[in-house]
């Protein structure tokens, strides 16, 4: 009997040790959250987009590009980009791109002399249910509701940084086929003196200050909006 | 030697061609001084004014993104087709004047044309985006039904356009704004430069899809 009772103690001890040893490991990490960003430097190649005091929107859009994937790199957030050089993407495969990435953002970066400050727009497709099937050039229906959340939280990342900002909705036929949040994101010089050609002013679009005010709101933006996707997928 | 008989002959010939030569040219003076007594060319009556009529130009400024409603008084003929084309004649040279809040050079002359039709279904119009409407320009003044307006644009107004997604947007939006203000029953409009179908204004701004007079509602702007 008491070489039962033994047995029964150290059988206990054993897995009270066993016990703790498992609650003294850390717990296992949860798988981590999926979070991919596209961005989409518009034009490139053979489609220079507009000329902009001697330089093509493409290579804006481009240096735009590489500058705000690096800070989401840097932040540990997954970027995929449709372009990496100056090589011509149909509208319809940077499309392809954003919705095989099943992208929680997508950005398509534009440059333009017009206006100031930050051009924010959103699809001007009405809002739909979700379906399992899409149309192609409407796809971006389902996603209109989430994408004009997205155009929110870039708007006050961009008007933190002392930015005009404009939000519009507007019929884009790369934007109008993605199945993510999508914001096209057009680039003003800051002020309406820095749009003279020739000026070395702050605030115009060859400002590597500027393009990186501009990278640094769009990557804080970003980063609220992982926190709150998860902040999201976190509740029961 | 020619016989004398011959001789005589000879002269009467010439004579009487000589004669009836004077008589010919006589004849086509007073045939031209008749023509001119008919044909009047003073001004008798002045030329036909139409009265200047309120005309409603949604008009884009670049500064806040905004479509500004503007009234101004035009002359503007009966026909809705021509009744179009001047007032988006004036919209755009409000554009191309020095100090515009959109600059865009052109002016009236960019307006090629605009047809009215009858206006295609929404599936129609959402479904097969770029092909052409099927529907016959009508007068549009005997028909009570939504219209869509085609503008031609000149290729000369799309080259010269300014690159970008606010302004080409603007551009378009201040067109369908302003044709469905002056013309109600304008509810769908598309676009054609040069009289073909053309992949973006400048481009950026999407010319193949039937823009809808209700796209043209006013931006939201937030400024710092």
């Amino acid at each position: 009997m008491r070489w039962n009772n033994r047995v029964l103690k150290c059988a206990l001890a054993s897995l009270a040790a066993a016990g703790s040893l498992v609650a003294a490991q850390p717990a296992p990490p949860a798988p981590a959250t999926r979070f991919v960003v596209v961005i989409d430097a518009a034009h490139g190649g053979d489609d220079p987009g507009g000329r902009l005091n001697g330089t093509d929107e493409k290579t804006l859009t481009l240096a735009l590009s590489v500058r705000l994937r690096s800070l989401l790199a840097a932040r540990g957030i997954q970027v995929l980009t449709t372009r990496e050089s100056d090589a011509t993407i149909d509208p319809n495969r940077r499309a392809e791109l954003a919705n095989h990435a099943k992208a929680e953002a997508c950005l398509s970066l534009h440059a333009t002399l017009s206006g100031i400050g930050a051009h924010l727009f959103v699809s001007s497709l009405t809002p739909t249910q979700p379906a399992r099937i899409a149309a192609w050039k409407t796809a971006q229906s389902a996603w209109v509701t989430r994408s004009l959340a997205l155009a929110g939280t870039l708007n006050s990342a961009l008007l933190h940084t002392g930015l005009t900002v404009s939000l519009t909705r507007a019929a884009l036929p790369a934007v109008d086929s993605m199945t993510c949040p999508a914001v096209a994101v057009e680039i003003a010089p800051e002020t309406a003196q820095a749009r003279d050609p020739g000026q070395q002013t702050s605030g115009a679009l060859d400002d590597p200050n500027y393009q990186a005010r501009i990278a640094e709101a769009l990557a804080a933006a970003l980063l609220e909006w992982r926190t709150d996707a998860l902040r999201t997928e976190a509740r029961p | 030697m020619i016989p004398r008989y011959q001789a005589v002959l000879f002269v009467i010939l010439l004579v009487a061609s000589a004669v009836m030569a004077v008589a010919l040219w006589q004849l086509r003076e007073r045939a031209h001084q008749r023509l001119i007594a008919n044909q009047d060319s003073s001004s008798t009556n002045a030329p036909e004014v139409a009265q200047a009529e309120p005309a409603t130009l949604m008009v884009a400024n670049d500064a806040d993104s905004s479509l500004l409603t503007q009234v101004q008084s035009l002359p503007l003929p009966e026909d809705p087709n021509a009744r179009a084309r001047v007032v988006l004649g004036k919209l755009l040279d409000l554009y191309a004047a020095p100090d515009a809040a959109h600059p865009v050079p052109g002016g009236a002359s960019s307006i090629a044309q605009v047809f009215l039709m009858p206006a295609l279904s929404q599936s129609q119009s959402q479904e097969s985006p770029t092909t052409p409407a099927p529907a016959r320009p009508s007068n549009s003044s005997h028909s009570t039904g939504p219209e869509l307006a085609v503008v031609n644009l000149a290729g000369t107004f799309v080259s010269t356009h300014p690159s970008g997604l606010e302004t080409e947007n603007l551009t378009v939006l201040s067109i369908c704004g302003t044709l469905h203000a002056n013309l109600p029953r304008v509810t769908q409009i598309r676009f054609l430069v040069d009289g073909k179908p053309r992949s973006t204004l400048a481009g950026h701004a999407d010319l193949t899809r039937t823009y809808l007079y209700t796209d043209a509602v006013p931006a939201q702007e937030t400024r710092p």
